[in-house]
């Protein structure tokens, strides 16, 4: 055990660690000290002054944050003293202050508003005129006003600290000095305003949110991100049915208040103009708009067709629809359609992992593992670029704990700025470099691994014999492109393998097949653009019914077109990357669409089958019942948590057709179809990005 | 970019002077050294200099904005720089920075049109037992009164 002190604060005596500060001291006790730099998790800045107290026998007023407590120490955080410096300081903070707060966007949720209510003076003695400095845009998402600004560094340090990205530094002097971007007069980095974020004050504003709605205005609605597989918990901000602004200032979640790019400003595609809005029919030979009832009625009467002359079916599946939707989905599939041929475009070798992790309980590692994990490796992939919130924990893990980073990659990632060692191996070669890392990698107490796209079959088997052989504990992370790409795979949206990955009797048609086969009759896409870059189904008779938020190469294939709610306008749950199960809420509406659920559910009804009743929560029950290792704790999912799923056995003769896994090399400017559809992802300078490329300076 | 012979062997020594890891304890005077050689800390020695100490871009232009005796835009030929601080002002400082305005047209850290003077209202120089004080580039000017400040200009002009 640390060696512990014992410290007096207001007559209370706690006994803390030596060398905890004293402001996390006092926060044990219940004691609150204001403070504006001090940042838990980031370096101390100790630049405000805000977190002043009195410490018997120093001569002068202590900045709590940066003072280490020691024995015997006695502390006062409400003398006289202690007040009257707080008056002062925050009277120092607004000589130069606007006090714009009327227009601000932070006005309301303001740090130096809240501080000035509870600890200020009220006036100002300062009568001079205000040292004004015009407010700049750094990027299409971030603005910089320096006259609101109160130099707390906050930013800086979450950029470079947190993200390892370093835009943003600290220039001039005095009442000068400001916040300087990377490039002069803009800024190039990862755009993901986490700067914006924790700015305590509307110094730093999104180009999305900047002066359009009150915060007291809007609702908050828990959802989980639809663009990458990291699964962030993200707050939408909605005012009458639309998306104002997307964060996570309560650092509920497994992301706490992280978000890249694409969670935070890359939820305009849900407003976007070309959102469809009503169903299709083709007639004549074009896509005609319909109403619900029309559209229902002849895709029911089509399928039925279909069903009836025995009419080779495939169905192809989402990787952003909910498990709910993709439950139903397969069952749809098999039970109705009578066909095992449904697919979705997979992106990661799951499948050959589980196989040879053989069902083994606590294998699979979960987002929080990362950060306490005693070492990771990488191999064949780059998070930053494609992982964004699984780098940031990796990051915190060695920042907080000194844990190492090892790295195995065809090219330079940003984990190389502090990774123990990086080694570069051709994409699909990674394997053979293994065992020049054993040494090191024996000598932690245990260990994550995460592997891309690159390991597939063969290679990731030897990935895992080369885990076990380390004789210590070691997880497993399968890097897989979607918001629910890993769920689509857990709920069996397989030719050859049923919900839990159990085998089906005649396995089905691959998408790869499907899109080959002369003999289809009917085709079924939900949410996903099989015919990206111009492609065809071989069989071009085939009838084509598509489920879809936008007008793609596939739905403008489709003989009847269904608009789709995104996963932000419904309710259910999805499967993140390191298979945890989350639940995300609806937060807004767009008129004129429906849930994939709701119209499977109203079609199977219209053709008499019973499905199970198609709302989420109950199926959310089936699955919990049914499918294997998604058993889970209902209480943790419903109150925002994260749940585990277990790795299920697969068997080991099972076929893991990794000939199938390509992924789409998204990077963090894009997002398959939605990303198509945000224009303010499109708009930032770094757009499309790319991989990991190092910086000239 | 490379500099002259000259400088490149300081560089070197400079970097040397630091213990591993903390070259960057030789930004400050390689930038003041690199602006007296190339005239102002221009675009291109930002980025050398960053890429001679391993430091971001961004880390440099901390520095640079800090310091006031760095900067971006070239001074005059001759820069003059004024002190107001106390003991200057008190001696007529004030007095001598407004004659100097007067006399050369222009204002605080302006530069004449011929590119020869530039004038800078400055901090103390150290020099308050001779203030007031004014500098020319790196040469100090001792008690000065605006005749002797025009008498100095004079004798500038003619080394032209
Ligand atoms: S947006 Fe993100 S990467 Fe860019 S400056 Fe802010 S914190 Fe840094
Ligand atoms: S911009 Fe905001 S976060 Fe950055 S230093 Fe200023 S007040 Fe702090
Ligand atoms: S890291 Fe992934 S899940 Fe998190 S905000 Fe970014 S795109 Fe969304
Ligand atoms: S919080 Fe301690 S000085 Fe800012």
């Amino acid at each position: 055990m640390a060696n512990m002190v014992t410290i007096t604060i207001n007559g209370r005596q706690i006994t803390v660690p030596a060398g905890t500060l004293v402001i996390e001291a006092a926060k044990q006790a219940g004691i609150d000290i204001p403070a504006f730099c001090y940042y838990e998790g980031f370096s101390v800045q100790a630049a405000c002054r805000m977190c002043l107290v009195e410490v018997e026998k120093m001569p002068k007023l202590q900045p709590s944050c940066a003072l280490p407590a020691a024995e015997g120490m006695v502390i006062h955080t409400e003398s006289p003293k202690v007040v009257e410096a707080r008056k002062s300081m925050l009277e120092f903070l607004l000589t130069n202050h606007p006090l714009d707060c009327p227009v601000c966007d932070k006005g309301g949720e303001c740090e130096l508003q809240d501080m000035t209510f509870r600890y200020g003076l009220g006036e100002s003695r300062f009568l001079e005129i205000k040292h004004h400095a015009d407010e700049k845009q750094w990027s299409p998402l971030v603005f910089y006003d320096p006259a609101r600004c109160i130099l707390c560094y906050r930013c800086i340090r979450v950029c470079d600290e947190g993200l390892g990205v370093g835009a943003l530094g600290l220039s001039y002097r005095g009442v000068s000095a400001e916040i300087i971007p990377n490039r002069g007069d803009h800024l190039e980095c990862d755009e993901c305003g986490w700067c914006i974020d924790v700015c305590p004050v509307g110094a730093l504003t999104s180009g999305t949110y900047r002066y359009r709605s009150r915060p007291w205005e809007m609702n908050y609605v828990p959802a989980v991100c639809t663009h990458c597989s990291n699964g962030c918990k993200t707050t939408l901000s909605v005012r009458n049915g639309e998306i104002i602004r997307a964060n996570n200032r309560d650092r509920s979640g497994i992301n706490g208040e992280f978000l890249c790019v694409k969670g935070r400003f890359a939820f305009d595609f849900v407003h976007s103009g070309e959102r469809l809005q009503t169903p299709l029919i083709r007639k004549d030979g074009r896509l005609e708009p319909a109403s619900w009832s029309e559209a229902l009625k002849a895709a029911a009467a089509r399928v039925r067709a279909s069903i009836e002359r025995n009419g080779k079916a495939a169905v192809i599946g989402s990787t952003r629809t909910t498990n709910e939707e993709n439950y139903y989905l397969q069952k749809f599939a098999r039970q109705v359609l009578r066909t095992n041929n449904i697919d979705h475009h997979r992106s990661g070798d799951v499948i050959t992992l589980l196989q040879a992790l053989g069902g083994r309980e606590g294998a699979l590692a979960t987002v929080q593992d990362l950060y306490t994990c005693d070492a990771a490796l990488v191999v064949g992939a780059d998070l930053s670029q494609q992982h964004p919130l699984l780098a940031v924990q990796l990051r915190a893990n060695w920042r907080h704990h000194q844990s190492p980073v090892f790295v195995i990659s065809a090219g330079p990632v940003r984990e190389d700025q502090y990774a123990a060692r990086s080694i570069r191996a051709e994409a699909g070669t990674e394997a053979d470099r293994l065992e020049e890392l054993r040494a090191d990698l024996q000598a932690r107490r245990n260990l994550v691994i995460l592997y891309g796209p690159s390991m597939k079959g063969e290679a990731v088997r030897r990935l895992v014999a080369f885990g076990d052989s380390l004789g210590i504990p070691v997880k497993y992370v399968c890097l897989v492109d979607y918001a629910n790409s890993r769920g689509a795979l857990d709920m069996g949206l397989l030719p050859h393998l049923a919900p839990g990955y159990r085998p089906v009797e005649i396995p089905g048609m691959t998408l790869d097949a499907m899109l080959e086969a002369p003999d289809l009759d009917l085709v079924w896409v939900v949410g996903a653009n099989p015919l990206e870059g111009g492609r065809r189904f071989v069989s071009r008779d085939a009838f084509m019914i598509v489920n879809e938020l936008f007008l793609t190469e596939t739905a403008q294939q489709a003989d009847i077109v269904f608009p789709a709610m995104s996963l932000y306008e419904k309710n259910g749950t999805v499967t993140n990357v390191c298979g945890e199960v989350q639940r995300t809420k609806a937060g807004p509406k767009v008129m004129g669409t429906k849930s994939d659920l709701e119209i499977l559910g109203l079609i199977a009804a219209q053709l008499g089958f019973d499905l199970g009743v198609p709302l989420p929560d109950r199926v959310f029950e089936e699955i919990r019942r049914e499918v294997p290792g998604y058993n889970v704790p209902l209480a943790l999912i419903a109150t925002g948590g994260a749940a585990p799923t277990k790795p299920p056995a697969v068997p080991a003769e099972v076929d893991a057709q990794p000939e199938l896994v390509r992924s789409s090399g998204d990077t963090l400017f894009t997002s398959g179809t939605l990303g198509k559809y945000s224009k303010k992802l499109g708009e930032v300078i770094e757009a499309p990005g790319r991989l990991y490329q190092v910086l000239v300076p | 970019m490379t500099f002259s012979p000259e400088l490149e062997a300081k560089f070197a020594k400079m970097i040397g002077n630091y213990p591993p890891g903390r070259q960057k304890g030789a930004l400050i005077p390689m930038l003041l050294y690199a602006q007296d050689e190339v005239g102002a800390v221009t675009e291109e020695v930002i980025e050398e200099v960053a890429k001679r100490l391993k430091l971001s871009r961004v880390e440099v232009e901390e520095v640079l904005g800090y310091y006031t005796m760095l900067t971006r835009e070239p001074r005059g030929r001759y820069h003059i720089q004024i002190c107001t601080n106390i003991s200057c002002m008190l001696t007529g400082g004030e007095e001598l920075f407004e004659h100097a305005c007067r006399r050369l047209g222009i204002g605080n850290k302006g530069k004449t049109p011929d590119g020869q003077f530039s004038l800078e209202e400055v901090e103390c120089l150290g020099a308050c037992s001779w203030a007031p004080a004014m500098q020319v580039n790196y040469e100090f000017h001792y008690q000065m009164t605006p005749e002797k400040f025009d008498r100095l200009i004079e004798s500038l002009r003619k080394l032209q």
